[in-house]
């Protein structure tokens, strides 16, 4: 089936003129209408728009032209980046009927390459989340185990990708929102460098932390749509212009002499013994490869969780000021006697539990007599975790630690303590932080539902993580497993 | 530091959120227990250490002071909850009687 084929692999298929793009746009789109009804992962569909774009690519392939590398290739958009004329709701009623009149920089990107737009996909409310729970439009489902989460906040991408609803996708990362359900789903998810990805149209949690990254079925898939979007951005002043090296080139080269780095601090009691075993699986397979495996310690570890809780809540509570039904999304539709009653009933009804918790939280910690023991202490904390990088990696090129602490959990299971949900982002939270790069792989399965092994690196060395990563890929197996749905 | 009913009420109103009877209970419920978590980066000690407000140093990014398009206005207005003309139109902002 089309729909179960990876970027690369339909690449060749297009160019052997073997398919046309808009069979395997029809073959997604099928396979969309076939399973999407129990999983859930599309707030919105683009069929007309995509097979327009399909059919271009087979006009341009039938005349010998010249074709971007992923063109003709379906691809699914988180729903919290903006598309000229589809609905972005980033899963929330605030935005229910918004539709943006430009267009996300890497969106821009897509449409260079001449990728179908399939629709966007489900997520935790504004990105805050994960499990996609916290979604205004249901839960997304597990394809594994339909009574299991997705992950989140990139939950939808994830299924979609997992379930063939999606050769592959974009997702965002601002605490682990692409890694942990990348490693709940089974494929690869990589959060790049902070300033690697443009952040133009991305509808903002929390800038310092926010980045946008590839969602794949495989690591080569991972370098193509890497390549696809990374690059300097006039239009994000966060953007960092810092050469793109040839993804696909540099995965490929050897892995002998590797330094991998492991962490005892990201292998404590919180971690389950199946996860600890894929781990332990991983270290054999690197080591088989001529890799060196490196000790190294990050004492600052245990605080990250703590620091996040309060730089992103904060960050997000200022970003989220501007939901005010003035200009666009939500508007109450009550009587109000003025507009401060008017921005409070609708920021009320507008948004989800979640969303106000962290805006509570963060308008707290910036409230005057509280910045420097919350805020300005978390941001401390910080440049104490970069600095622990910073020393680990004169020791060794990646570090090697889970992804997750265990595999999915039940829909439900986690809902009732906040604090419980927190702790899902225990591995991936210290990229963020640091602004490091990170990536997931499939790693092993436990009770039939998929690990994730997370190789981090230093900043805008991602060629290098998807070198490690691509080689573990070649002598594992676990990339070929599709759930049975 | 414990988190008070009538503090939880005047963050809410800081951030523009009307709770409910039963959001106030939980929040103060939830928020105090998320504080208390966040409360152990107190144990390290961070003197003279700088904060990170960036993790990419990154500073004074400017373009060239030159005319570019803006978004024309209809766009600008695509989304309006409620417009006027070229307008987003709202309840009164001014208290009292100064309008």
């Amino acid at each position: 089936m089309l729909y179960a084929k990876t970027a690369h692999e339909l690449h060749d298929r297009i160019r052997k003129k073997e398919v046309t793009a808009v069979e395997v746009v029809e073959s997604v789109y099928q396979r969309i209408h076939a399973v999407d009804p129990k999983v859930n992962a599309y707030v919105t569909l683009a069929e007309e728009a995509a097979l327009e774009t399909a059919r271009q690519v087979d006009a341009k392939l039938a005349k010998g032209e010249e074709l971007p590398a992923l063109a003709g290739i379906p691809v699914a958009v988180k729903d919290v980046l903006s598309t000229t004329g589809i609905r972005t709701t980033c899963s929330s009623k605030m935005l229910e009927n918004y539709v943006p009149v430009y267009d996300a920089s890497v969106v821009i990107k897509l449409k260079d390459q001449e990728m179908p737009v399939l629709g966007k996909t489900n997520m935790d409310e504004f990105a805050m989340g994960s499990s996609t729970e916290n979604s205004a439009f249901g839960v997304t489902r597990n394809p594994w185990n339909v009574e299991m989460v997705p992950g989140g906040s990139s939950g939808g991408s994830a299924a979609a990708v997992s379930a063939g609803e999606a050769i592959l996708a974009l997702g965002t990362d601002t605490g682990g929102s692409i890694r942990q359900p990348a490693a709940y789903c089974g494929i690869v998810g990589l959060k790049p460098t902070y300033g690697r990805v443009s952040r133009y149209g991305l509808i903002a949690y929390a800038s310092s932390l926010d980045q946008v990254g590839p969602m794949t079925k495989d690591v080569a898939d991972c370098a193509l749509l890497m390549q696809a979007i990374a690059g300097y951005d006039p239009k994000d002043t966060t953007s960092v212009d810092y050469p793109v090296p040839d993804y696909l080139h540099e995965m490929k080269m050897p892995i002998k002499g590797m330094r991998i780095g492991l962490a005892e601090e990201y292998l404590g009691e919180g971690i389950s013994a199946p996860v600890r075993a894929a781990v332990d699986n991983a270290v054999r397979v690197y080591q088989d490869l001529g890799a060196t495996i490196v000790p190294v310690s990050l004492p600052h570890t245990q605080y990250a969780l703590a620091a996040y809780y309060i730089i992103a809540p904060a960050e997000a509570s200022s970003n989220l000021a501007r939901y005010d039904g003035v200009r666009y999304g939500f508007r109450t539709p009550e009587a109000v006697a003025d507009s401060v009653e008017m921005f409070m009933k609708t920021r009320a009804a507008g948004f989800g539990a979640e969303v106000k918790r962290r805006i509570m939280v963060g308008t707290y910690a910036l409230s005057s007599g509280y910045y420097d023991a919350y805020y300005k202490k978390a941001q401390q904390v910080r440049t104490l975790i970069r600095e622990d990088f910073n020393q680990a990696f004169t020791q060794c090129d990646v570090i090697l630690t889970p992804t997750t602490p265990s595999v999915a959990f039940p829909l439900g299971a986690k809902t009732e303590d906040p604090l419980e949900m927190y702790l899902q982002d225990i591995c991936t939270i210290t990229c963020n932080l640091a602004g490091i790069p990170g990536i997931s792989v499939p790693a092993g399965f436990d009770r039939g539902l998929p690990i994730g092994i997370q190789l981090m690196g230093p900043a805008f060395k991602e060629e290098v993580l998807l070198r490690a990563a691509w080689h573990f890929e070649q002598a594992t197996d676990f990339h070929k497993q599709r759930p049975n749905l | 530091m414990s988190l008070t009913r009538a503090e939880v009420e005047h963050v809410a109103r800081l951030a523009r959120l009307q709770l409910t009877e039963e959001e106030c209970e939980a929040f103060t419920l939830q928020l105090n227990d998320i504080l208390k978590f966040v409360e152990q980066l107190n144990a390290l000690n961070t003197e003279g250490i700088e904060p990170t407000a960036h993790a990419i140093p990154v500073a004074n990014v400017f373009r060239p002071d030159q005319v570019c398009p803006s978004m024309d206005p209809e766009s600008a207005l695509a989304n309006a909850p409620d417009r006027v003309n070229y307008y987003f139109r709202v309840p009164k902002v001014l208290e009292g009687d100064e309008s």
